[in-house]
């Protein structure tokens, strides 16, 4: 950990700003450690949602009378803070989309059909989501290209020297995740970006587990789409953003047809609308949007320098507290993690760990988290993991330890 | 409210354990898959009848204790019952799980399979407990597609 001289972050005043820490389970007050499946929402986000519904409503981009105005402003201002978070160069390069996985889904259908052909390959590394692994399976399936893959080693780090020798091939692009959410790696993403590129290769990056952890800043990272999740960042959930390179999103065909993506129909003939709105056929998820907005507000008011220090001394001390556990391994051990903690008691399976420790109100994850291939990588069925957001304590890692050193009781 | 000693039996701590019958049979007759993909508690079962009796059971996989217990005390319970008698077996641990919390557990129809009892109080576990008896119903229906019971 580092000495900082900076006050440290009143976690005090934070938790007060989200309703559901002040609720108990079983009596217990909520002990949440599954941030990564989604975080929980401040106040402000819950009433931004709740003041669009009651004062603002109308449909956006139709109406020319004043509150379908105000609800298109409010849309659309919400993609400038969108492009203000991810640092994009300009505010058409933000699509709307319902999260990460759609994100994904978006680039693989569009870009992916357009330009893969057979023989190419697209490269997807060891420790992704099966929301970055199925999408590529799926294009490259249909289109004759084949899926290969960056791997790691035993402490959760992919092999940079593999990476360079895999985009020794017909690589059209390389799909990697800011940071695992299994094994909380943060991933060299700007050296990726950079050996992607020198051999012409794209590189989308899953921000799903980035955005709430790390500032962004895809100009700095190089990434050529980067997509994110609003609710494992504060937000609601059923919305998110996409990011792409204008002259990428410039020559991609549209995701899906309907109202609102179009410059003119007729039976004969559709033109399609411009990025972004040539993404975003239908209705949108303008309430989903407006939450976002909020959301990524908060986290702007929040000190991220403070936030980060914090969340990265939780993650010291619950390593060091839990690893001191007879019994207990931890899976993932990169030198560079975001505040996730995997891990597996002996001889217990990850889902028994899971019920123990709700009985005492701590809510963490159990399984395969969505990532199979990480699992059989390190011969285990499922992890018990713990994630953390700017709201947790140290208390609440006393009381995860606790509860899995009961673990052991149990099956003793 | 739901107590972890009513879960955690000392019986399904010790099957967990041990589990019985964790085994390939040599001559199976019947084999069926069960699988519950979200939770990746996996199952493999086999039977070996002999006419209408069940003449040798075994299983191997991996899961959760509730699961694994499930499946070695069903073993023990099936093995030398004709497949009416499972058929009954499986109604009736079905409905032990299934059933209210208030619901008092046949203990003389049940024997030791009411140690599975507690598995109510946790519905998100009800299916861990299930997955093996769906399994060994496949198997003994000579059902072709994997059991889950997610």
């Amino acid at each position: 950990m580092t000495t900082t001289t900076r006050p440290a972050l009143d976690v005090a005043q934070i938790r007060a700003e989200f309703p559901i820490l002040a609720t108990t389970v079983r009596g217990w007050p909520l002990v949440y450690l599954d941030n990564a499946a989604t975080s929980q929402k401040p106040r402000v986000m819950i009433e931004a949602v709740r003041r669009y519904y009651t004062t603002q409503n109308a449909n956006v981009h139709r109406g020319v009378y004043a509150l379908s105005e105000q609800a298109t402003a409010a849309y659309e201002g919400v993609r400038e803070k969108a492009r203000a978070l991810v640092n994009a160069r300009a505010v058409h390069e933000i699509i709307f989309v319902r999260g990460t996985t759609e994100g994904v889904n978006l680039v693989a259908s569009s870009w992916g059909r357009t330009n893969l052909r057979p023989g190419d390959e697209v490269l997807v590394s060891a420790m992704e989501h099966h929301s970055n692994i199925v999408p590529w399976q799926m294009v490259c399936d249909a289109v004759g290209a084949s899926l290969r893959v960056i791997p790691m080693n035993q402490r959760g780090e992919l092999l940079l020297e593999e990476l360079e020798r895999l985009l020794q091939g017909p690589v059209k692009l390389v799909a990697v995740a800011h940071i695992s959410n299994s094994l909380g790696t943060i991933n060299p993403v700007v050296e990726m970006t950079r050996l992607a590129h020198a051999r012409g290769a794209l590189v989308l990056v899953d921000g799903a587990q980035g955005a709430p952890h790390l500032p962004i800043d895809v100009q700095a990272l190089g990434a050529d789409f980067y997509t994110v999740s609003g609710h494992k960042m504060y937000g609601p959930t059923g919305i998110g953003l996409l990011y792409g390179r204008q002259e990428l999103l410039d020559t991609m065909p549209p995701y899906q047809g309907g109202g609102d993506m179009i410059k003119s129909v007729t039976f004969a003939r559709t033109t399609f609308a411009d990025p972004p709105a040539r993404f975003e056929a239908g209705t949108p998820h303008i309430a989903g949007a407006i939450g976002l907005g909020a959301a990524i507000d908060y986290l702007h008011g929040l000190d991220r320098e403070a936030v980060e220090a914090h969340e990265q001394e939780l993650l010291e001390y619950a390593t060091a507290s839990l690893a001191a556990i007879p019994g207990v391994r931890l899976v993932g051990t990169a030198a560079r993690k975001a505040a996730v903690v995997s891990f597996v008691v002996d001889g217990v399976h990850a889902h028994d760990v899971g019920t123990i420790l709700d009985q005492d109100g701590v809510a963490i994850r159990t399984g395969h988290h969505c990532a199979q291939p990480v699992m059989d990588f390190f011969g285990v069925p499922a992890t018990a993991r713990a994630s953390f957001a700017c709201y947790n304590t140290r208390e609440e890692v006393d009381a995860l330890v606790a509860a899995v050193r009961k673990v052991r009781t149990v099956f003793a | 409210m739901a107590d972890l000693s009513d879960l955690y039996q000392q019986l399904i701590v010790e099957h967990n354990r041990a589990p019985r019958n964790f085994k390939q049979l040599a001559h199976p007759t019947r084999r069926a898959e069960g699988a519950n993909p979200l939770c990746g508690d996996q199952i493999s079962l086999e039977v070996e009848l002999d006419g209408d009796r069940i003449a040798d059971v075994g299983f191997q996989g991996s899961g959760c204790a509730i699961s694994q217990a499930s499946a070695s005390l069903l073993t023990g319970a099936v093995l030398g019952k004709t497949k009416t008698e499972a058929e009954a077996l499986f109604r009736e641990v079905h409905t032990m799980l299934t059933s209210g919390p208030g619901v008092p557990v046949d203990a003389s129809k049940l024997g030791k399979l009411a140690a599975l009892g507690g598995v109510r109080q946790f519905p998100v576990r009800v299916k861990c407990a299930s997955l093996p008896w769906h399994t060994l119903r496949a198997a003994l229906q000579a059902a072709a597609e994997p059991v889950t019971t997610e």
